[in-house]
């Protein structure tokens, strides 16, 4: 047990002192793990702010049905309930024909002229049923009831049904466009992982032809392979901790100097102030997953720059 | 100690055998020379000793080790066991005499505290006692040779393997390094030394074991030089 104690430090000591060695070797291997880190830390930030973003307005979707005159209180409540009946629906509340003015004139208070117009028609708004579904994209139910004969005997023939303006082709729009975004993140995650894979391989396959000698002395003296194989572990993790340190920092000033900076809370759909305080409320969250990341970036790829070189010799 | 029975090592697969159905047996405590001309198959008995090489048959048991059971990942415990002097040394060139002796038992991981006590005694048996600072270069080869030796017993093993390792050494020096492995084996560790010097053979006065075109030619005891 001590023995094995004494092994394990020796073995952190070497890989250290070996880090501290190949110093401009270990820059390069670090530069291309910053960069993957760096892209895996951004995505997962920018992601949950753009979630953000499209739920908010999602939020505000709802679906007007507008009706005529001539609808009675139980003919309203008949078609209320039978919405209510609904699992994509979320919840439906009536707006009345002088609850809609009222909010019109709210609307516009500014509007002398509208104002005039209006009062002077008497109320042309109908009475409206609104309707919020459950997730915006998932209507279909909804809009079969609409489209029945008998809801739509009730629907004011000129107004008719509204989904909240034009925003739910735009929201369409953007989580798709979110969507396509998630994938080239992965993508990229995966192609530079692949690639600081490669780089940290490179330099541990030099650093240990560098000291083959070494290697070769030790294998005949009796060293086990993992006493043979720690210290490239441990300087390959010493990378992966330094460069996820390294990508935290980036992020960080890059949200600090975008919100601070830039003087805007937001850069077209990226909330950078929601973006920002997502990166602080789960900091340590993502300070772990930037540190585990590296280290068995850094570990996997030391680990199998060394199976090589460490296997014994095969009956020729 | 060392049991070998009709091993064979051929390279390649033409088959040409370096060894060829080598028997031999090794007492505990013994001092066994092996002499050959270059080529023979000295070195290669040597290195299918310390498992550098695989037999390509026969059985080899050193120290009760049956070699075609060693598994892997037991050749380093193997090698713990015995101590082997290179005839290129294999010294760390960018350690010093200490550091380089000391190497050998971290890597079986003992402490520092023992190792500060070990490595001088060790270096007092080969007469390096006042070079402990010292790297390999500023060295002559004799003293680099009794640094791979200081290596090699500092674990005090029980078998000590030396090829050739007087082969760079002028008859002065080489006689130093052939006075510390008897005194080795006085200690009770079993030498096995292999050389082609002809005057270290006929003063040692020991077991004789000749090979000869990978096989056996001769084998005496108190033996002089003779192919």
């Amino acid at each position: 047990m001590k023995r094995k104690f004494i092994t394990f430090i020796r073995i952190v000591e070497t890989g250290v002192k070996n880090f501290a060695r190949n110093t401009w070797l270990a820059m390069a291997a670090m530069a291309v793990m910053v960069v993957t880190l760096t892209i895996i830390l951004f995505s997962l930030v920018t992601s949950a702010a753009f979630n953000h973003s499209i739920a908010q307005i999602a939020d505000k979707i709802n679906i007007s049905i507008y009706l005529n005159d001539s609808v009675t209180d139980q003919q309203r409540n008949d078609l209320m309930g039978r919405l209510r009946g609904l699992s994509e629906v979320k919840s439906v509340n009536y707006l009345s024909k002088d609850q809609a003015l009222a909010e019109y004139k709210a609307a516009n208070a500014n509007n002398k002229d509208l104002l005039t117009a209006i009062n002077e028609a008497g109320n042309p708004l109908p009475a409206s049923v609104q309707v919020d579904p459950v997730d915006p994209a998932k209507i279909d139910q909804i809009q079969a009831l609409l489209n029945q004969s008998s809801t739509q005997a009730l629907e004011d023939p000129q107004a008719g049904t509204s989904y909240s303006g034009d925003r739910k082709a735009a929201i369409d729009k953007i989580a798709h466009a979110t969507d396509i975004l998630k994938r080239i993140g992965v993508v990229a995650v995966v192609v530079f992982a692949f690639i600081s894979m490669l780089i940290i391989f490179n330099t541990i396959q030099m650093a240990i032809f560098n000291r083959r000698d070494e290697l070769t002395i030790m294998r005949l003296l009796g060293a086990s392979t993992s006493y043979i194989r720690g210290p490239f572990v441990v300087e390959s993790v010493i990378y992966g901790v330094l460069s996820a340190l390294i990508s935290v920092l980036l992020v960080n000033a890059l949200f600090v100097v975008a919100s601070s900076g830039l003087q805007a809370s937001s850069l077209g759909l990226l909330d950078i102030n929601y973006a920002n305080a997502y990166f602080r409320h789960n900091f340590l969250v993502l300070l772990t997953l930037q540190l585990s990341a590296g280290i068995v970036i850094g570990a996997v790829s030391s680990y199998v720059a060394t199976r090589r070189y460490l296997k014994f010799k095969k009956p020729s | 100690m060392i049991l070998l029975d009709r091993v064979t090592k051929a390279y390649g697969k033409s088959g040409a055998a370096a060894i060829d159905r080598i028997s031999l047996h090794v007492e505990p405590k013994e001092f066994v020379i092996v002499v050959g001309q270059s080529g023979a198959g000295k070195t290669t008995l040597l290195r299918l000793l310390t498992r550098e090489e695989r037999q390509t048959s026969g059985k080899i048991i050193v120290g009760g080790v049956d070699y075609d059971k060693l598994k892997d990942h037991d050749i380093p415990l193997l090698r713990r066991k015995i101590g082997v002097v290179f005839q290129d040394f294999k010294l760390l060139p960018n350690k010093n005499v200490f550091e380089n002796v000391a190497f050998a038992l971290e890597i079986v991981g003992m402490g520092n505290k023992e190792i500060r006590h070990t490595v001088p005694r060790v270096l007092d048996i080969v007469g390096l006692k006042s070079k402990e600072k010292s790297m390999p270069m500023e060295l002559s080869g004799g003293e680099r040779q009794r640094v791979a030796i200081a290596r090699a017993i500092v674990r005090q093993p029980k078998i000590l393997i030396a090829d050739e390792p007087t082969g760079n050494l002028d008859p002065k020096h080489a006689w130093d390094v052939i006075k510390v492995l008897e005194k080795i084996n006085r200690y009770g560790t079993t030498v096995l030394l292999t050389t082609h010097n002809q005057e270290i053979v006929n003063r040692l006065k020991r077991r004789v074991v000749t090979i000869q075109h990978g096989k056996i030619a001769s084998d005496r005891a108190n033996a002089s030089y003779k192919i």
